[in-house]
């Protein structure tokens, strides 16, 4: 865990700087999107932000397997649970944003339909978790299951996109109002939020570990 | 080697002798395929024929995979333990649900051409991408069984774990069976279809191969 507060006053600073700059500056006019482009800020930093707290779970998922330590279980465990508040809150500001561009709250796009599997998958799971009460076992089958969970991720975001020959979103293949107006003001907002969503993960995986570290005794020192 | 077809042995004489299993999930399939004729009459559009098709087969390999973990008992289990690498253990029970996940699929596939009919399919997409997607639903569900016997509940467990592990590669082959059905299909995109599924079956063997002796160890 790295210490002090500095990261953590710099991701709220970045994320109030997203905030209040995401709905300030000029953004190009595009046909359909229009104004709700400022949704880019919220909604694709969500998922950034989901990205990194599996991809952590993953990494310490497999540092379980290599050592056996209990303390890194919690963390991977932390960060997937983490990681599905931060998906939860993606699809909630892609469903309200597709309502008023679609028509919609949910369509059958290749994209949605990959992030609420991948939903499905780390759910399905903290439900595992919840069915073995011994904790090394606990630990090391879910571990086994995150790498699994992982790779299905990874197949949702890489491979199934590339077959799909189009899809709803904006700047996939298919659709006409694409991305490449994401100019340099976007940029300089889109970035910083989605580092600062980052930065605010890692400070809630911190305290959720503690928490849970507080609970089960285990000392996260070792 | 020898190990892994000898356990492969042992797994068919189980099935052989214990006949009501394999019996039990032909008689599923059937009843499966009835309701549907019932439900839905004799003439279906050819979209409705993949997609019914590949639900039934889904629920039929739930099954039909669900149960090798679950029926090796903890002492046996030990007993394998002190024998055999867990290698073995797990490419032995792919290659032997793959096997049985093809034979299941090839009969579900007659009995459904029965009763429902068939569509005028690519064959030369339709066919390779049902017996690579049968191995890979198979492979991936050995894997998931092997979780879920770990764990206490574990019909539900084997359920819930297990659709999110499938729905890629069963995505995959309804894309690819539907695209079978609007005629001649130009190679380029059969390999493209076929080389996806089978990028997904070796990443689930290799990950199956990597990480089953973590469930193994108690």
């Amino acid at each position: 865990m790295i210490k002090g507060m500095w990261w953590k006053m710099l991701g709220l600073l970045l994320v109030l700087y997203s905030i209040i700059a995401g709905l300030l500056i000029d953004v190009p006019a595009l046909p359909v999107i229009h104004q709700t482009i400022r949704n880019l800020f919220y909604h694709v930093s969500m998922w950034f932000a989901m990205f990194v707290m599996l991809g952590t779970s993953l990494v310490y998922s497999i540092r379980y397997l290599s050592g056996f330590k209990i303390k890194d279980d919690l963390i991977a465990s932390g960060a997937v649970y983490t990681g599905i508040f931060f998906g939860t809150l993606g699809l909630l500001t892609g469903m309200v944003w597709a309502k008023f561009t679609w028509g919609d709250f949910w369509t059958n796009d290749p994209q949605l339909n990959g992030a609420a599997v991948s939903m499905m998958a780390y759910l399905a799971y903290a439900i595992l978790r919840g069915s073995i009460d011994e904790t090394a076992m606990r630990a090391r089958i879910s571990a086994v299951y995150n790498i699994f969970a992982f790779m299905l991720l990874v197949i949702f975001l890489g491979v199934l996109p590339r077959l799909a020959d189009s899809s709803l979103h904006p700047g996939k293949g298919g659709n006409s109002s694409t991305m490449e107006g994401l100019d340099l003001t976007m940029r300089m907002v889109f970035y910083p939020a989605a580092i600062g969503w980052i930065l605010i993960g890692f400070w809630l995986l911190q305290i959720h570990v503690r928490k849970r570290a507080l609970i089960q005794g285990v000392n996260l020192k070792k | 080697m020898k190990e892994i077809t000898e356990l492969i042995r042992k797994d068919f004489l189980l099935e052989l002798r214990q006949r009501y299993a394999i019996n039990g999930i032909l008689l599923y399939v059937f009843s499966t395929i009835f309701v549907v004729q019932l439900c839905f009459g004799r003439v279906i559009d050819d979209t409705t024929w993949v997609a019914l098709f590949w639900i039934i087969l889904l629920f039929a390999a739930f099954n039909a995979v669900s149960k090798s973990f679950v029926q090796e008992s903890s002492s046996r289990r030990l007993y394998y333990f002190m024998l055999t690498s867990p290698v073995s253990v797990v490419v032995s029970k792919i290659i032997y649900n793959s096997l049985l996940m093809l034979i299941l699929g090839v009969l579900s596939l007659g009995l459904y051409s029965v009763f429902m009919g068939f569509p005028d399919f690519d064959l030369k997409l339709f066919l390779p991408a049902f017996a690579l997607g049968s191995v890979g639903i198979a492979s991936a569900l050995t894997m998931v069984s092997a979780i879920a016997s770990r764990s206490g509940n574990n019909a539900a467990l084997m359920a819930i774990l297990g659709f999110p592990v499938v729905l890629p590669l069963l995505l995959i082959l309804v894309n690819a069976s539907q695209l079978a059905l609007t005629g001649q299909v130009e190679s380029a995109r059969i390999i493209s279809m076929l080389l996806s599924v089978v990028l997904i079956d070796v990443v689930i063997v290799v990950l199956a191969v990597i990480l089953f002796p973590y469930l193994w160890r108690d």
